[in-house]
């Protein structure tokens, strides 16, 4: 099962490579991970998305726990709550296809954030499968590059992660 | 107005403040300041090793012996890397360390300096944590931390890497008297709910079996480990981390578990209906392959200070996280207050099974052999030191034998790498033991292969005068691979057998030694009286071993506990 773990850490020099180097030494997966400081300057705050048994995700809560650095961790897949995911794709915009384009980015949400005669950039938000959903509406050929930021997450309501 | 003193300065002041007796280490150009302050003062004792592995060893046999945390100070570069195998050795088995590292000056860090390696890098994965010191302003706060990391929780090694520019440094000293740390705090007292329910499945066990590990060593929980047992006159058995978390000697001892376990410790294991394990990880040496283990109707109970020890290998009933002694003391209140009791019938019948087991008479070897066995040795050895010797080991057959046969009464005296399985580890770890036990009799069993990984210790032993006693099992073979080989390999012995070997003897005195070499069984009690009779002398004992005795039981890789080779 897919799971999206956020967890609080020190914002310290090492920190990211503990938690990168628990899930390669553990031969644990990692689908994506993104990582930046919260209004508190001294943590960072991080999610996680692995995928696991139950007994592997367990495992991975506990390991994570235990790495000295981390103050918090939480399966936000255990309950309630919002995913979001940004990711930016460049694709072929010549012809027929630029109206064809620009309908997909509006079905999906999406906002062109820039054009050229060839070529539009899409931004677009959203769970993770919704955004795989517009890649693959799209022929793979007019793809010209993507970037993702890898999902992150907060509680639903009252589940709040929080030193 | 307060002086300022220097990173190198500090440093060893902080490692008075925290009562350090002796450090084990070796110098190089990154440490020249450290080692400056340390010849300046006397409160710390540095002891010189011959390879930085065996500084690691060294206070590793330290901590393990004397409950305080092992302190080694080793150069950056090839100073860290060769700690490296003594450090992962500790992580394995949980023992607080605190490794000072020197790094070469903040500003070259990163431009492949002359002795420059990424300590922190290389070393993450077998410590705790560990810590770049950037400014002198952390030195202090840092050291503190790294003493409080390494003692609490699960122990583990702790490493401070220090540039050399920050060792010289100025700033006012002061020593934190406390730590506290949002993102590190260690569970103690367990849950009392869980607790209440592990006594209540304990006091309705009909064939119950208490199974614990290092964790009562680290924990210091032997005392109330054995009031339990007595309590409830179940059945006990100790990993190979923890033997001596028992009395051996008792009745209510089956003996060691596992891959090398007797057949009565690894049959209650497997047939048992509650088990309690009490500070032990339940890993592949132990119950062999978890498919094997598994048993529908088997509860079980498990107490660890890690929670990420429990439901790793085995899905357990009742977990309880904390502090093991804290946790046995519970449990034998609610026992003590209990109006129920044990179900004495049934652990009547479940004693008669074991004692059937036990008739299986698993440790049997032929004892009128003309040429020695090691087994004999250990057990003239147990003879010989009324059972009160500290026993280190290395890794091998030698390391077994030595677990089945000498009977360790009493936690700590019993010194192995178990979980990493070090060569090398035996004679530096004695040497570290005699430091913590100055008046305690220490003897290393080992064997000729092993010996020689860390052989150039023999100087450090003639430099501090250790009266160690170096028992060597020399089989001319790496004994524990022949006998894979000649179980699992078709009796190809590739590459096992140890040619050219030195004279030991003569090896011995060479570095100011006592040698002895003993061929014949009838000799073997009488060398072992006047070796131990020389009380300020390290003796060499070169015991000439049957070379193809091999370990029995054996559980074979992949195969459940029930499943052994018998002799
Ligand atoms: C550093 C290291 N290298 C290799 C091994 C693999 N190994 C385990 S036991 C053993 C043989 C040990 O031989 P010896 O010390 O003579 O002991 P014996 O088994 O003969 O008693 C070897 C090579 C190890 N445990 N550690």
């Amino acid at each position: 099962m897919r799971h999206i773990i956020s967890l609080l850490m020190e914002n310290e020099a090492g920190a990211l490579s503990r938690v990168a180097g628990l899930f390669s030494a553990r031969g644990y997966n990692i689908e994506s991970l993104s990582v930046a400081p919260t209004e508190d300057p001294t943590l960072s705050r991080m999610t996680l998305v692995t995928i696991g048994s139950d007994e592997v995700i367990e495992q991975i809560t506990k390991q994570l726990n235990k790495l000295i650095e981390v103050v918090k961790v939480v399966d936000l897949s255990e309950g309630d709550h919002i995913e979001r995911e940004l990711m930016l794709v460049k694709v072929r915009a010549t012809g027929d296809d630029r109206e064809e384009m620009k309908r997909l980015a509006d079905i999906f949400r999406g906002n062109i954030i820039d054009v050229t005669d060839k070529s539009y950039t899409i931004e677009l938000t959203g769970t993770s499968s919704k955004l795989d959903a517009f890649l693959e509406a799209i022929e793979r050929n007019m793809i010209l590059e993507t970037i993702r930021t890898g999902a992150s997450g907060l509680g639903r309501g009252e589940r709040i992660l929080k030193v | 107005m307060s002086v300022e003193l220097t990173g190198a300065e500090i440093t060893v002041r902080c490692l008075q403040e925290e009562g350090v007796n002796y450090i084990f280490g070796y110098p190089g150009g990154a440490v020249l300041f450290i080692y400056d302050e340390l010849f300046k003062q006397d409160k710390v004792k540095h002891i010189l090793v011959r390879h930085e592995q065996a500084a690691l060893h060294a206070a590793d046999g330290y901590a393990r012996s004397s409950h305080k945390v092992g302190v080694a100070l080793v150069t950056s570069g090839p100073g860290v890397t060769n700690a490296v195998t003594g450090i992962a050795t500790a992580y394995m088995d949980s023992i607080p360390l605190v490794i000072i590292s020197g790094q070469v000056p903040t500003a070259a860090i990163g431009q492949d300096a002359f002795q420059e390696v990424d300590t922190v890098g290389i070393t993450r994965p077998c410590v705790k944590h560990n810590f770049l010191v950037k400014d002198v302003t952390e030195l202090a706060s840092t050291m503190k931390k790294a003493f409080y990391i390494a003692s609490t929780g699960r122990p583990g090694p702790v490493l401070v890497d220090i540039p050399k520019d920050v060792t010289q440094q100025k700033m006012v000293f002061s020593y934190p008297s406390n730590v506290s740390m949002r993102s590190y705090n260690p569970v103690v007292e367990g849950n009392s709910q869980q607790i209440k329910k592990a006594a209540q499945l304990i006091l309705s066990a009909k064939r119950p079996m208490i199974y614990t590990g290092g964790g009562v060593i680290l924990d210091n929980a032997s005392e109330a480990l054995t009031e339990l047992v007595r309590l409830l006159n179940f059945p006990c058995t100790n990993t190979l981390m923890g033997l001596g978390g028992y009395p051996a000697t008792d009745k209510r001892f089956v003996g060691m578990l596992g891959m090398h376990g007797t057949y009565e410790a690894n049959m209650a294991m497997q047939y048992c209906d509650v088990l309690i394990a009490v500070g032990a990880r339940f890993d592949d040496r132990v119950i062999g392959n978890p498919k094997h283990f598994y048993s529908e109707e088997r509860k079980i109970i498990h107490i660890d200070i890690d929670p990420s020890s429990i439901s790793k290998r085995v899905k357990v009933d009742i977990p309880i996280v904390g502090s093991v002694s804290e946790v046995l003391n519970e449990l034998i209140k609610l026992i003590k207050a209990s109006k129920e009791e044990t179900d004495a019938h049934a652990l009547k019948e479940w004693w008669k099974q074991i004692d059937l087991w036990r008739e299986r008479d698993c440790l049997r070897y032929d004892r009128t052999s003309a040429v020695i066995k090691p087994q004999m040795v250990v057990e003239k050895l147990y003879a010989v030191t009324k059972g009160d010797a500290f026993i280190t080991s290395d890794v091998g057959q030698h390391q077994m034998w030595a677990a089945q046969f000498y009977q360790f009464d009493k936690p700590r005296r019993w010194i192995n790498s178990g979980g990493l399985g070090t060569m090398g580890f035996g004679l530096p770890s004695a040497m570290g033991v005699q430091f913590a036990n100055p008046n305690g009799t220490v003897a290393c069993i080992t064997g000729e292969a092993s010996i020689q990984m860390c052989i150039q210790e023999l100087s450090t032993c003639k430099q501090y005068q250790l009266p160690l006693k170096i028992i060597n099992l020399n089989n001319r073979y790496m004994g524990m691979v022949r006998q894979w080989q000649e179980f699992f390999h078709g009796n190809r012995y590739s590459e096992s057998y140890m040619d050219a070997l030195p004279d030991f003897v003569k090896l011995a005195e060479s570095y100011g030694h006592v040698g002895m070499k003993i061929e014949k069984p009838e000799d073997v009690e009488g060398a072992l009286k006047e070796a131990f009779k020389l009380k300020k002398r390290l003796v060499f004992m070169d015991f000439i071993t049957d070379q193809t005795e091999n370990v029995f039981p054996m559980v074979p890789g992949g195969k459940g506990l029930s499943e052994m080779i018998l002799v």
